[in-house]
């Protein structure tokens, strides 16, 4: 079973995530823990200094974390964007598109379904920032091609 | 009384606890005391219902099981607009049960 | 109408497969209901008062007569030889079973149609109105548009967990034809001074129990910005939405609490930051896709003139047609409310002539109205009376659009887990009092619309007369409103004072129409009677 899955070469960070408050006080620490309530861009000032990003799903329900991960990639970060707590297999793919480069799931995934979910999609519909290019642009790519 | 009813995981299809299984009749439908949690929680987690709850009924005058609220009973027999797809399509007064 | 290419068809396709995928699993034990039930319903399947419901997509409620065919066809196979038409132009079944709704969705997967996102806290089906491409008072087609919002708001990583459900709707004529100030957005196309098209973006608004008309936020986003400006409004509201409380979850409490100028402040923030991360589709996909849209090849010189000598089709045709934009042609309106029938059902039978008709004689395309029917979009006037004929044969030919007879009604306690007492049998009760006392032709346009309980999926804050079912100790109770409309002058309606019980609600409908009737001045629907009165003299009528 796959407790920390992980899409990145660099070592993982091994300081304890700060919650957002304690991490204001804290001028050097690179690893902080966002809440579904908690604003992603009160962390934007700090970007350079944080290597790990913990966001928290107490509920898969609470979509918040989403917009969180997508905030802080659009504002250029590219340390580790970790999502934590009730993070289930059949999100790991918007999660991925969303931002999220690694997942600690509170119950560890099969790993067989993780690949599953992970290589579900053949194309997607949107830009998000994640690198992949959407349908509309693969479709007129081709158009101008051919 | 107390009787216990969900809908069977695969087909949907409404059930009531008779003691040892579940049946699509309400007439079938046991007393569960405070048992209702117990069973509910052993059933769901064996996969044989999905859903289910406890909900309050009374013997009716021939003795059979009378779900207290409308809604239950309604799902006891089917859609009263539709009494060809009820459980009982050739009772016309079936519709006078539920309501 | 709008062809999947080999993206679009790989993408349900692969949808498809992970529900086929955590159906196994939920079967199998390894997903709980809690885990599954998100997704089960975000491909469109709940668990209701006696089985599975499933609920297709029917995008903006453009049908081929090969689609109509295949949900006729779900209906018999999967089903109990029916479906049921919505109020947001989708079509539910009753009777479906999980180990089966793979194989369901596989087989609509064939025809290009889908459940996705018809269920759950997600960016539901787009609407739209229904007679885009057809009506002549349009500025433009409004459903290359929501196709465009269609294929950004399928799987959107995003906004998959929302606060709550959340509904758009397009149109792009003065004449809204689709409750859009009623969706969580309305969006409305329009054309600027400088003879630009964009999108007019109505925030906030729905039925539900804390009715609300959506506020315009912004009058003008250009047609480049469309995406763009949706996913602002989206972000903000999945940021800020109220998570606490369900019942307050819905954006119109957002956008209420905040206030507009707050909430459009935020959007037009975000909107701007947006702008800056390439996420819109280029002008040429909006091409792609209107292409798809373009005026069928519609014959020229032909006639007006329709031989009216048969009084029944004469009054269906005065009922039930509408004008077209293109000459010798109508839009003829099919209604799934016979009189004592239930609103919005058709049978196995029923739909596979509805999608003959429209192969026959509607360039192979139909759609579904917000009120529960069918419509033929583009019918040469000289055909009309074959089509009356067919569904007249077919118990499809009532001649009652838009009367009282025309009822909008919910499934009600009847098939709903949520409601609190049953709509169709008021429904039914209604339209053979009016058809029995003859009144409904005098009657004129009314909208009657009924819901059986708070959630309002029946529009009843939206009917000229609408009706709300709930539970009082454990019976049926029926309380009645007044002056809602769903149109352009977007109105919600009140209520009249305490309720009924079945019967007395369709005699207390029936005293509010003898007040019309004995108080209207020329030319003066329910409607305008009511508001030039006020509530205070059908009051009175009602409860004497």
């Amino acid at each position: 079973m796959v407790e920390l899955l992980r899409f990145r070469e660099d070592e993982p960070v091994a300081d304890p995530a700060l919650t957002v408050d304690s991490f204001s006080d804290q001028s050097n620490a690179s690893a902080v823990r966002l809440e579904p309530g908690d604003d992603a861009r009160d962390l934007l000032p700090f970007l350079d200094q944080l290597r790990l990003v913990e966001i928290n799903f107490p509920s898969f329900g609470d979509g918040r974390g989403y917009s969180a991960a997508r905030i802080l990639r659009e504002a250029g970060f590219d340390g580790e964007l970790r999502a934590v707590g009730d993070v289930l297999v059949d999100q790991l793919s918007y999660m991925r598109r969303c931002g999220f480069d690694s997942f600690a799931p509170e119950k560890p995934f099969n790993p067989a379904g993780a690949q599953a979910a992970l290589s579900r999609w053949p194309q997607v519909y949107q830009a998000t920032g994640d690198g992949r290019r959407p349908i509309w642009a693969l479709r007129h790519d081709a158009q101008s091609n051919g | 009384m107390k009787i216990l009813t969900g809908n069977d995981l695969k087909s949907g299809a409404v059930t009531w606890w008779t003691g040892y299984d579940w049946s699509i009749h309400v007439e079938d439908a046991v007393d569960v005391g405070d048992e209702a949690d117990a069973i509910a929680a052993r059933e769901e987690g064996a996969r044989r219902v999905n859903a289910p709850c406890a909900i309050d009924a009374e013997r009716d005058a021939k003795g059979g099981v009378r779900p207290v609220h409308i809604k239950d009973r309604i799902r006891a027999l089917g859609p009263t607009v539709r009494p060809d797809l009820t459980l009982k399509p050739a009772d016309p007064e079936a519709g006078n049960w539920v309501i | 109408m709008y062809r999947y290419d080999h993206y679009d068809q790989a993408m349900v396709d692969s949808r498809v497969e992970e529900f086929r995928d955590q159906t196994r699993r939920r079967l199998e034990g390894m997903l709980s209901e809690d885990q599954f039930k998100p997704l089960r319903l975000q491909n469109g399947l709940y668990l209701q008062l006696h089985a599975y419901m499933l609920r297709v997509a029917i995008p903006y409620g453009t049908l081929s007569g090969a689609q109509m065919h295949a949900l006729a066809d779900i209906a018999g196979k999967y089903d109990r030889g029916y479906g049921h038409f919505t109020t947001r132009q989708n079509i539910q079944y009753n009777w479906i079973k999980l180990d089966e709704a793979p194989d369901l969705l596989a087989d609509l997967a064939r025809v290009e149609m889908h459940a996705i996102q018809t269920s759950g806290n997600c960016i539901r089906n787009i609407s739209s109105d229904q007679y885009a491409g057809a009506i002549a008072d349009e500025i433009i087609d409004p459903r290359p548009y929501a196709e465009l919002l269609r294929q950004w708001s399928s799987f959107h990583p995003e906004f998959l967990a929302l606060p709550r459900k959340f509904k758009i709707a397009v149109i792009a004529s003065q004449t809204d034809r689709a409750a859009m100030k009623l969706h969580d957005i309305g969006i409305r196309m329009v054309r600027n001074d400088a003879g630009e098209i964009g999108a007019a973006f109505y925030v906030g608004g729905g039925m539900g129990r804390t009715p609300m008309i959506a506020p315009c936020i912004r009058e003008f986003v250009p047609v480049d910005q469309l995406i763009t400006y949706s996913e602002a409004c989206l972000r903000v509201y999945n940021r800020y939405g109220r998570r606490d409380n369900k019942y307050k979850a819905r954006i119109k409490i957002l956008v209420h609490e905040l206030g507009r100028e707050k909430y459009t402040r935020q959007v037009e923030e975000e909107f701007a930051h947006l702008l800056t991360q390439g996420i819109e589709p280029p002008l040429a996909e909006l091409k792609r896709i209107a292409t798809f849209f373009a005026d069928p090849p519609f014959e020229t010189g032909l006639a007006d003139d329709v031989d009216r000598s048969d009084p029944g089709f004469a009054l269906w045709l005065d009922r039930n047609t509408l004008p077209h934009k293109q000459p010798g042609y109508a839009i003829a309106v099919i209604s799934l409310k016979p009189v004592g029938g239930i609103p919005g059902d058709a049978s196995v039978e029923q739909m596979h002539l509805m999608a003959d008709l429209a192969t026959r004689y509607s360039f192979d395309e139909c759609r579904v109205t917000h009120a529960q029917n069918i419509v033929l979009p583009h019918v040469r006037k000289a055909d009309l009376f074959a089509i009356w004929q067919q569904l007249e044969a077919a118990g499809l030919g009532a001649a009652n659009l838009d009367t009282v007879e025309d009822i909008i009604a919910c499934p009600g306690l009847d098939y709903c887990s949520l409601a609190n007492a049953r709509s169709i049998p008021v429904a039914q009760k209604i339209s053979r009092r009016f058809s029995d006392t003859g009144k409904t032709a005098e009657l004129g346009e009314l909208k009657l619309k009924i819901s059986g309980c708070i959630n309002a999926c029946g529009h009843h804050h939206a009917g000229h007369i609408g009706i709300l079912g709930v539970d009082r100790k454990g019976t049926e109770n029926y309380q009645l409103l007044l002056g809602g409309s769903e149109g352009d002058d977007t109105s919600l309606g009140k209520i009249t004072g305490p309720g009924f019980d079945e019967d007395g609600i369709v005699d207390a409908v029936e005293r509010a129409t003898d007040v019309y009737l004995a108080r209207r001045q020329e030319g003066e629907r329910f409607l305008d009677t009511y508001r030039r009165v006020g509530i205070d003299a059908f009051k009175e009528a009602i409860y004497g």
